[in-house]
């Protein structure tokens, strides 16, 4: 048909030119800092050289190393602790529910972006020296409420400053929930003359049903963290433990004698992890992605 | 369909729940709070100075020295955030309808659309940031072997600017693909056969058929475009742009990349580092976010067709 070929080559068109930019990344990464600077648009055979050059002199493995573990615990966790969130807001009758639920959702129009004022002295000033002078700070609410935060966790540089705050995730409660709300409460009755209790209901009823809302949370969540950059650009001032985002301003910085060769093989190499999450469970983000969407 | 049986127990849900809500709790609505409280201080970062000045800080940012600034950089984000939204959810839309028009045989672009939902703001603004360098970019390098031009992209301001949507639409493509894609799973084949026979042209179909069946996606999409446009856009505008360059006559107060989060980031660690200024920018920000949120809840589920989908 004409019309379907016609449509072929607009997305084909299109396909290239979103890869466009990308592809010319990875040309580039390829090249010796005499062809980057000229137009050619052939690979060269540089490439190896040029990551091993970020490699050791700007230790790009260090961020890359903490970035794949600030982003594997964050999955994993957020993932976790969503899942039995939400399962006690559906599947557990306690008082406060409607409360609670609000408590959670509320936070969905709170970005940590917008409050990392309010957080940096939270996470960055010292922690009392002792439970006495803690204590004797807590006791006056009034003061705690009021005041500048006089303690905080005392993180900065460190990768705890980076994962723990992201661990609680609304959109990851949601998700569990929708999901949760369409499981047939038949399902959880059978179980409950079987006589299981909550845990084996979770374990081998719910977990296997939620495949592709795990997969999906994990492209999320994996893609999210592997992502962030303005919380650690400010809470991270030690190179060996700044993330990969951060990494490449890095690798900009000194403007003047840029290796843009090098810097393109990083910008390459930092897209490469969550590439691969996002192919790997591709299947399980698009349908855990149309189950979101029939709320 | 809350009707199906639960679990009663005392602490079991709270051991569940608690986790989240300490966690939700501490990183998130007290640190709420105190931008509110850090608001009414003068504070600098690295001298650790601190004193309370009550709203004066809020006051600075409508009258006075430093609020033709604070104006510009609410206009910019404004218009930022209209550019990168409207153009970028158009271009996903038409793009995802095309595929899914194709069936099966449209499979091959799925991955190839939405892989952009993987790239960083980071990684965007660095392969942009050597493209488009004035000298040593590529982009230049191939348009003066064929043409007499060679603009300064990053120099000017309404070309910078102009850059930064650009980036953010393409980075932003995958993630609205996905969703698009993902709802137009759901439209009946029916409804485009239908209007075929009736001789409804491919135009037509788009607007009569496409658009509105996804639109409760849309009308989802608009709001985290929003709320990608206002926060995650700094990344790009960090590498690209810091915030520059400076605008002529009207506009020559800030950066015309200098967008409402990138001046709470320069305000408040910046050189002058002057954090309760920026917490009350960031306060404003709250004040607005929570707006806008009530506005997508309360107006928003009226006026939405939402096509006869079991909801």
């Amino acid at each position: 048909m004409k019309k379907k070929r016609m449509t072929h080559v607009v997305l084909s068109i299109a396909v290239f030119l979103i890869a466009f930019p990308l592809l010319f990344a990875l040309i580039k990464a390829t090249q010796s800092p005499g062809q980057v600077m000229s137009a050619r648009l052939l690979p060269g055979t540089m490439f190896i050289s040029n990551v091993r050059s970020i490699w050791e002199n700007y230790s790009f493995y260090r961020y890359m190393l903490n970035s794949m573990k600030i982003s594997l615990i964050i999955m994993f966790g957020k993932t976790f602790l969503s899942f039995f969130a939400a399962f006690a807001l559906v599947f557990m009758s306690f008082r406060g529910k409607k409360v609670i639920f609000a408590f959670i959702l509320v936070t969905l129009m709170m970005p940590t972006e917008m409050l990392i004022i309010g957080m940096f002295d939270l996470v960055s000033l010292q922690p009392p020296a002792g439970t006495a002078e803690f204590l004797a700070w807590f006791a006056h609410p009034l003061k705690v409420l009021f005041e500048p935060v006089r303690y905080g966790f005392g993180w900065t540089d460190k990768a705890v400053s980076v994962i723990v705050p992201f661990l609680a995730s609304a959109t990851g409660v949601f998700l569990f929930r929708q999901h949760f709300r369409n499981i047939p409460g038949s399902l959880m009755d059978a179980s409950l003359i079987d006589g299981a209790g909550p845990w084996r209901f979770i374990f081998h009823v719910l977990f296997p049903l939620s495949r592709n809302t795990v997969g999906a949370l994990f492209v999320v969540q994996f893609v999210y963290a592997w992502n962030q950059y303005l919380w650690p650009r400010v809470i991270i001032r030690n190179e060996s433990a700044q993330v990969v985002q951060v990494g490449l301003k890095a690798l900009i910085g000194n403007a003047e004698g840029v290796e843009w060769g090098q810097v393109m093989a990083g910008a390459v190499i930092t897209m490469i992890p969550p590439l691969i999450i996002l192919i790997l469970l591709h299947d399980q983000f698009m349908k855990g992605i149309a189950l979101s969407d029939s709320k | 369909m809350n009707n199906q049986s639960q679990y009663k127990s005392r602490v079991l849900p709270w051991i569940f729940l608690m986790p989240t809500l300490l966690v939700l709790l501490v990183f998130l609505y007290y640190p709420a709070w105190q931008s509110i409280i850090l608001g009414l201080f003068r504070s600098n970062l690295f001298l650790g100075t601190r004193q309370f000045i009550g709203l004066e800080n809020f006051k600075n940012l409508f009258t006075g020295p430093l609020a033709p600034a604070y104006y510009q950089v609410f206009l910019q984000t404004l218009v930022f955030s209209v550019l990168v939204i409207f153009p970028g959810l158009l271009i996903s839309l038409i793009l995802a309808a095309m595929t899914s028009s194709l069936g099966s045989e449209g499979k091959v672009y799925r991955i190839l659309l939405i892989w952009p939902y993987a790239l960083s703001p980071a990684v965007a603004g660095t392969i942009f940031s050597f493209m488009f360098n004035p000298e040593t970019g590529a982009v230049n390098t191939i348009l003066r072997s064929f043409t007499p031009f060679s603009p300064r992209w990053l120099d000017h301001p309404i070309l910078a600017f102009l850059l930064v949507v650009c980036g953010c639409i393409w980075k932003n493509l995958g993630y609205n693909i996905v969703f698009y894609l993902a709802s137009l799973q759901n439209v009946p084949k029916a409804n485009y056969e239908a209007a075929e026979l009736d001789g409804a042209g491919m135009i037509t179909r788009f607007f009569r058929i496409t658009m509105p069946l996804v639109s409760p996606v849309t009308y989802f999409l608009i709001f985290t475009n929003l709320s990608y446009a206002l926060f995650e856009a700094f990344a790009l505008v960090d590498l690209l742009t810091r915030g520059g360059p400076v605008g002529a006559a009207p506009l020559d107060n800030a950066g015309l990349t200098t967008f409402l989060i990138y001046k709470v980031f320069q305000d408040g660690f910046g050189g002058s580092s002057n954090m309760g200024f920026a917490a009350a920018q960031s306060v404003v920000l709250m004040v607005l976010v929570a707006l806008i949120t009530v506005f997508q809840f309360k107006v928003g589920e009226k006026r939405v067709h939402y096509g006869g989908a079991a909801s």
